[in-house]
């Protein structure tokens, strides 16, 4: 993608999003969690930018995969760092919004630490492709992909978006 | 000992297809299970101690020798992983009605069943399973005669590594009767392959299988001589219903000069750590005071005997899965 340069305005977009989208539903206190990996690395900013209090969550989803059945186990680098959601508004963040399968997983993941007030999905990229009924509340931006497109975040530093076709 | 068909373990790619010894698998293999027990071991602390990965998948504990702790770190390594699991008491079923070993393996392969875990008195039992079971059954040793117990190995080495980091300064001590002792086998051959600076076996010399320094041990019959400067100290059960004949003169004799006491572990580092895979038989090997003191890591090893368990399990299991989508 040639605006690869924008992914701070992107942040700052989806920050501004997601501030206004938890102000308007009263979501005090958020408890901030980001999907590995690219979701950590977009949480880590938005963490900062929104200054929120409590450290960051983060999700390593490997164990609710919906594939192991066909993959087997992925080698784990980094689990899981949670800690206790009972009640509290928990702000889930990933980096790709692609099928919904990876935010099935993490929603699966995140109520067996407890049972969270609410949870907003913010992403970085919204594009095409939704297998399961799953919506983001902040986006940063929205992409038309075609399904043979694949559009990965890579970093930690500097952070850019790389589509590559894979026909 | 060698164990038969050490690459029978791995497939093609690398992957655990079954765990039943240490010997023979690679280091790297090793690191990848620590490092996926690492990931589990959280689990049990969270509000839902449970993960879905093996979730449809079903698990028999084929037991044909008693075990409380072992049975039960399975059982509760593969609920953790959402399995379904059947304990089979094979000393209470038909195997005393006369059913052959094959026949018991048919019946449960009948019922559609995904892994096996097998404790059997005899070395190479687990083996002999593995290689006799359906292609998409995975079998994880619990321990075969004198052998070898790999997950206890395992587990061991996930507590040294989480007290002490690295196994290149490491020196061990594994003290006790390791001719009867399948633990201490996969021991050290774990810490072998692990690269641990020294591997030492503290016993008497009725208790020290022939030959053990091609293994990469050193072999001391003095106690104090054998815990000097040690890092690690790991202690043997006394295996009185696997004796035969007149190897020691009486369990009191043995703690006299073998059994570990606040004392005689000052020889070791100050930071040394005392493991023993259990059950224990204090006043015998270990002193209370030792069991109970503060660089006893005993009840650790069992919590990390769930997650170690849990990462062999969904590893194995995982590349049959693997392997039938390539194929498929």
């Amino acid at each position: 993608m040639s605006d690869t340069t924008d992914i701070d305005a992107l942040i700052a977009k989806l920050a501004n999003a997601l501030g206004e989208h938890l102000a308007r539903h009263d979501r005090h206190r958020p408890l901030m969690v980001g999907v590995h990996t690219g979701g950590v690395w977009v949480a880590r900013k938005l963490h900062e930018l929104l200054a929120i209090e409590a450290p960051l969550g983060t999700l390593n989803i490997n164990f609710y995969r919906d594939d192991f059945t066909r993959i087997g186990m992925h080698p784990m680098v980094t689990p899981s760092d949670l800690f206790n959601v009972d009640d509290r508004h928990v702000v889930l963040i990933d980096d790709v919004l692609h099928t919904g399968r990876t935010i099935r997983a993490a929603l699966n993941e995140i109520f067996d630490y407890g049972r969270p007030a609410s949870v907003t999905l913010g992403v970085l990229v919204e594009r095409s492709g939704r297998e399961i009924p799953v919506q983001a509340d902040a986006i940063g931006q929205s992409l038309n992909l075609s399904s043979h497109e694949y559009l990965k975040l890579s970093g930690p530093d500097p952070l850019g978006l790389e589509i590559t076709d894979k026909t | 000992m060698q164990s038969p068909g050490n690459t029978f373990q791995v497939d093609a790619h690398g992957r655990l297809k079954h765990f039943l010894s240490i010997d023979g698998l690679e280091r790297a293999l090793l690191i990848n299970i620590l490092d996926t027990a690492e990931s589990f071991a959280g689990v049990g602390e969270r509000a839902v101690k449970k993960v879905p990965l093996l979730r449809g998948k079903t698990i028999v504990n084929l037991f044909f020798e008693p075990s409380t702790r072992t049975r039960t770190t399975f059982e509760l390594a593969a609920k953790r992983l959402s399995a379904d699991v059947l304990n089979i008491n094979a000393s209470t079923s038909s195997t005393t009605k006369g059913e052959s070993l094959l026949d018991t393996l048919r019946t449960l392969e009948a019922m559609h069943c995904d892994m096996f875990v097998v404790r059997h008195a005899q070395s190479g039992a687990a083996h002999f399973i593995a290689r006799h079971a359906a292609p998409h059954i995975s079998v994880i040793n619990g321990g075969d005669g004198r052998h070898a117990h790999p997950t206890q190995a395992m587990l061991d080495m996930f507590t040294i590594r989480r007290h002490k980091g690295n196994f290149a300064s490491l020196k061990v001590a594994i003290v006790g009767d390791v001719t009867h002792s399948r633990v201490a086998r996969s021991q050290i051959h774990a810490l072998v392959t692990l690269g641990a600076a020294e591997v030492r076996v503290v016993a008497p010399r009725t208790l020290v299988p022939p030959g053990l320094e091609s293994l990469g041990v050193s072999v001391h019959h003095d106690l104090r001589a054998g815990l000097s400067d040690v890092d690690v100290v790991i202690l043997l059960r006394l295996q009185n219903e696997r004796m035969q004949g007149a190897l020691l003169p009486s369990s009191h004799e043995y703690f006299q000069y073998y059994g570990v006491t606040e004392e005689r572990l000052s020889a070791a580092d100050p930071d040394a750590i005392v493991m023993h895979p259990g059950p224990l038989n204090r006043g015998v090997e270990i002193d209370s005071d030792v069991a109970d003191g503060s660089r006893s890591v005993i009840l650790q090893q069992v919590s990390y005997g769930i997650a170690i368990r849990m990462a062999v399990m969904s590893m194995a299991i995982g590349s049959h899965a693997a392997a039938d989508q390539e194929d498929g």
